[in-house]
């Protein structure tokens, strides 16, 4: 936990000096003619998906790691365990898979 | 992705047919994330061959039930049609006996039963070349999670008179300003997310095979056909099991 918010300061800072030098570059006038709208719709369907995939990827090895933790203490239940695991991991996934429709609907505004 | 040729478009009346419900069920109007659309009659006709072979195996299966002398209470020794159904009629009532009990799982065995087969069946469809699944559009998903909706509601009025309704205002009659509005937002939230969670799952994979095959059309594709097989499991067990635990939760207020 503390790992993943030791990352959030450094990515968070990326995100802001992306968005504010775009913004920058649209005041001084430097190319009049760029328009970043399809950049940032660019930027926003990457970090949709990057961001779901981050989260789900730690939420469903969190669930994988319990229910393997389980087969090892009682092989024997192995069967009972895995159904609810692959059900866990289906409801975790339909998260990340808001964010990939979110991706895809941006993705084909550009 | 844009429009899909499918095996269907080799009927004769296939253009015809599509121009004229195009102009009688066309949507014109967009909002938000619904965009202009290219209308497409392929789920459609996909879902009516879907229903065509599930009513072929049904009657193939009571008249294999019927010429066995006994009313099918011996298992049949080969894997055929009969030993096939059997085995998604016990996958399910297994599903549904953990939330509601025996006596209701066998009660609502044929509504949860023929729901996982037509979801199961549309989306292994996707897997034979040339043809689009059903649930790849919101048209088939969101009409299978209201129809889910609305029957969880008319069994809990069935179940328990319009007292079900008192439910919504939680536990403590002073809390109800607050609970109504997240119970409602929370009974909306389900068919959105049971229909969304769908779509998603088959169009991802559907695109990601797509992008895979453009890329390396030889021996990886075969492994992407074996993860299709997964997720059409997964995502039909995953909706039938959900829909049973909303009816047996509306169902379920008898011990209050």
């Amino acid at each position: 936990m503390r790992r993943v918010a030791k990352l959030f300061v450094p990515l968070a800072a990326f995100v802001l000096t992306a968005l504010s030098s775009a913004a920058a570059f649209a005041q001084g006038a430097a190319a009049p003619a760029a328009d970043n709208s399809k950049g940032l719709i660019g930027i926003g369907a990457a970090l949709a998906i990057g961001l779901a995939a981050l989260g789900g990827g730690l939420g469903q090895g969190r669930a994988a790691a319990s229910a393997l933790d389980g087969i090892a203490r009682n092989p024997q239940a192995s069967g009972k365990i895995f159904v609810p695991m692959i059900v866990g991991l289906a409801l975790i996934e339909s998260l990340v898979i808001y964010g990939l429709l979110i991706a895809f609907t941006l993705s084909g505004k550009i | 992705m844009g429009p899909h040729a499918t095996w269907f478009s080799f009927f004769p009346g296939y253009e015809g047919l599509r121009t004229s419900l195009e102009g009688a069920l066309g949507r014109r109007w967009t909002w938000q994330v619904f965009q202009t659309t290219h209308f497409e009659i392929d789920h459609i006709l996909g879902g009516l061959l879907v229903v065509l072979v599930l009513s072929f195996l049904a009657i193939r299966y009571a008249l294999s039930i019927r010429a066995s002398g006994d009313r099918g209470a011996v298992p049949p020794p080969r894997l055929g049609i009969r030993a096939l159904l059997e085995t998604f009629a016990d996958l399910v009532y297994s599903l549904m006996e953990g939330p509601m009990g025996a006596q209701n799982a066998r009660r609502f065995l044929p509504l949860i039963g023929t729901l996982f087969l037509f979801i199961l069946f549309c989306n292994l469809i996707a897997l034979i070349p040339g043809f689009l699944p059903p649930t790849d559009t919101l048209k088939t998903n969101l009409g299978l999670a209201l129809m889910i909706f609305v029957l969880t509601h008319v069994y809990g009025v069935a179940a328990h008179g319009l007292k079900y309704f008192k439910h919504f205002m939680g536990p403590l009659w002073w809390l109800a300003p607050l609970m109504i509005p997240i119970e409602i937002i929370s009974h909306i939230a389900r068919p959105v997310s049971l229909s969304v969670r769908l779509l998603g799952n088959i169009t991802a994979d559907h695109k990601v095979g797509a992008v895979i095959f453009a890329l390396i059309p030889y021996l990886i594709p075969v492994l992407l056909l074996g993860l299709g097989v997964l997720v059409a499991v997964v995502q039909a067990i995953v909706f039938s099991l959900l829909s049973t635990i909303y009816i047996s939760t509306a169902i379920a207020h008898e011990e209050h």
